[in-house]
């Protein structure tokens, strides 16, 4: 009988070990995040696995709204995407900050993102990855364009693309002269905001050859030469100049567009220790430093830049003089209901001809 | 007790079916009806009423996308029965054994890789710096890089393409039902070729027509793919749109609410369809 007691005693403390130490985090992330080398390291440090979904800002508030945040144990959102995804749909939990090593987080950006990602109280967000949109240009065939606006320039008719979605909307308003961020508050003035830009954009079609989706279709574009002008991400535009000098990313005049990735655990995940170590891990410097070789962008990482190759500290100083800098655009926390609005416009500015 | 035995019998092989039908079409449609009655009126506050509906109706967009998308998908199902009906002739009634099967294969092999492969392929050949633009080029045709794609012409193409299949295997079947004697007697009465096809291989072919319509007006009504990769910036289609309120505006009540007007009007504009033309749903599928 006392055997038996033992045994069973045996057996369960083996399952809770065996448990605690070999999660699997089920993570969903962008492409590039969670590189094969680091998920390598990472398992064989700490015993856990891990599987990597790739996504984007919609399809993750799409998949987690449709399982009421379960299927995943860590979601990377972009910061200004999480306060309102949280307060209508409750798919995300509070972070618990103590299982953090907030000391490896650059102070500001933590601050920032915390700030930005807070309902009623709770944080929901540390951050991770940074960087920017704004213009990717062949500067030896479109060298003029420097602002969103110049891409409706007669110059670079049927040359150019850009996505129909929210920084589209965004990046033209600022050009305009505008200032959408500081509407989000306020339903109409954002309104008339979006009146002013759909007009500009449906005027600018003849312009564009087509609206990209994926980051290899505008690569892509912009390698054959069927686009000269585009509106795309920082490190697509650097990627592309390893292959062909002359295309490089542009910080616009009205101001790049900033954001921020972060990570946000999802309101059913189950893997919540597997989580914390996953994020602890990748903050490291080393770590850190080899997302940013892999994906293209910098970290939130304190220290994390140190051991990045200095071809690509150079494309980003060469794109980023110190006024470009001040002048980046972040994205605050969008409230919940904006982006109805927003959708409306785009479906008319796709529907035009 | 032997009728009960039956009874039974007829119940466990009905079973997987209504299971099949209960779990994945029945209760999927009323959970989807349920969400496009609710009307957003604030943050996780909803309320019971028609609105998304009235959405539709009231703003031209999208009434004018769902008729553009229906004019398109007819037209692209009156193309593919032209282009298929010789196809289908030849290879039912011109050929014998094994250059039957070998061209009945042919028509079989492009559907082996998947639909995004092929609409890709189609990129590949009608893109600016594409293959069929610079053998034009080549051949001194034009003068400098045209752009094939991203235009209605190229969505029609990819339509065509994609749903071929569908309207030449029914109609395959129907006509190699067809006697080969009753068109030489229509011959021997002194039939042109003209009227025997209009008098004696129309007619019987009919119900390989109308199910092969059918078949292709509903692929490519819900087809999203092709429209969206090959249309670009002109490539309005609805069932991108509820694709949109779905996963980019997570608007998912108005979505149900298209997703059901689709149903809807699809089935209404079939039903026209097979009145006009004088055949029945049961007449077509009973042969």
């Amino acid at each position: 009988m006392k055997s038996t007691v033992l045994f069973a005693t045996g057996a369960a403390l083996a399952l809770t070990t065996f448990s605690a130490q070999a999660d699997t985090l089920r993570l969903l992330t962008w492409g590039g995040y969670a590189p094969e080398d680091v998920v390598a390291k990472f398992e064989a440090e700490t015993g856990h696995t891990v599987e990597v979904t790739k996504s984007n800002n919609e399809e993750m508030v799409a998949k987690l709204r449709a399982t009421n945040g379960g299927g995943f144990d860590l979601a990377q959102p972009s910061q200004d995407r999480i306060a309102g995804a949280q307060a209508e749909f409750g798919i995300y939990k509070p972070l618990d900050m103590s299982k953090i090593d907030t000391s490896q987080f650059i102070p500001s950006m933590l601050t920032a993102t915390k700030g930005n990602t807070m309902v009623d109280g709770e944080v929901y967000g540390v951050p991770h990855v940074w960087g920017t949109s704004g213009l990717v240009v062949n500067t030896a065939m479109a060298g003029q364009v420097q602002d969103y606006m110049d891409l409706c320039d007669p110059s670079v008719a049927g040359k150019v693309s850009y996505r129909l979605k929210r920084p589209t909307l965004i990046g033209f308003a600022f050009s305009m002269g505008m200032d959408p961020f500081a509407a989000y508050a306020d339903a109409d003035a954002y309104q008339a905001i979006l009146d002013k830009v759909e007009a500009q954009l449906i005027d600018c079609k003849s312009n564009v050859k087509t609206y990209w989706g994926g980051g290899d279709e505008i690569k892509n574009l912009l390698r054959s030469g069927e686009v000269t002008a585009s509106m795309a991400w920082d490190t697509g535009g650097w990627q592309l100049n390893d292959d062909n000098a002359d295309i490089t990313f542009v910080a616009p005049k009205a101001g790049a567009l900033g954001w921020i990735d972060t990570f946000a655990m999802p309101a059913r995940g189950r893997a919540d220790d597997a989580a914390y170590a996953w994020i602890n891990f990748v903050m490291q410097p080393e770590i850190a430093a080899m997302i940013t070789t892999a994906a293209g962008n910098f970290t939130a990482s304190q220290g994390g830049d140190a051991g990045v190759a200095d071809a690509l500290k150079a494309k980003y100083q060469a794109s980023f003089p110190q006024e470009a800098i001040d002048n980046i655009k972040w994205y605050p926390a969008v409230p919940a209901g904006l982006e109805a609005l927003e959708g409306a416009t785009l479906d008319r500015i796709n529907a035009a001809k | 007790m032997a009728s009960d035995k039956s009874r039974l019998g007829l119940i466990l092989l009905m079973a997987p079916l209504a299971i099949w039908l209960m779990t994945l079409i029945v209760l999927p449609h009323v959970g989807m009806f349920l969400v496009s009655l609710q009307e957003k009126v604030g943050i996780r506050q909803y309320e019971t009423s028609l609105a998304n509906y009235a959405v539709f109706f009231n703003e031209p967009l999208y009434w004018n996308t769902f008729a553009r998308t229906a004019y398109m998908s007819i037209t692209a199902t009156v193309l593919t029965l032209l282009i298929g009906f010789p196809v289908a002739y030849y290879i039912a009634k011109l050929t014998r054994g094994r250059t039957k099967t070998t061209l009945f294969l042919m028509c079989l092999i492009p559907f082996w890789v998947s639909e995004l492969v092929r609409t890709f392929g189609w990129m590949i050949l009608l893109r600016e710096t594409g293959v069929l633009s610079s053998f034009l080029q080549y051949i001194g045709v034009l003068a400098g890089p045209v752009e094939f794609l991203y235009n209605d012409a190229a969505i029609m193409t990819g339509l065509v393409y994609t749903s071929m299949l569908f309207m030449v295997v029914p109609l395959v079947t129907t006509l190699d039902s067809l006697d080969d004697s009753l068109i030489e007697a229509g011959y021997d009465l002194g039939g042109s070729s003209f009227s025997i096809l209009r008098e004696i291989v129309i007619p019987h072919a009919m119900p390989g027509i109308v199910s092969g319509c059918i078949v292709v007006f509903m692929l490519s009504l819900g087809n999203y793919l092709t429209p969206i990769l090959l249309g670009g910036k002109d490539s309005l289609w609805f069932t991108g749109l509820i694709y949109d309120q779905f996963i980019t505006r997570f608007n998912w009540e108005l979505g149900s609410a298209f997703g059901f007007l689709l149903l809807g009007l699809s089935s209404l504009i079939v039903f026209l369809a097979l009145k006009l033309s004088g055949q029945s749903l049961g007449k077509t599928m009973g042969r």
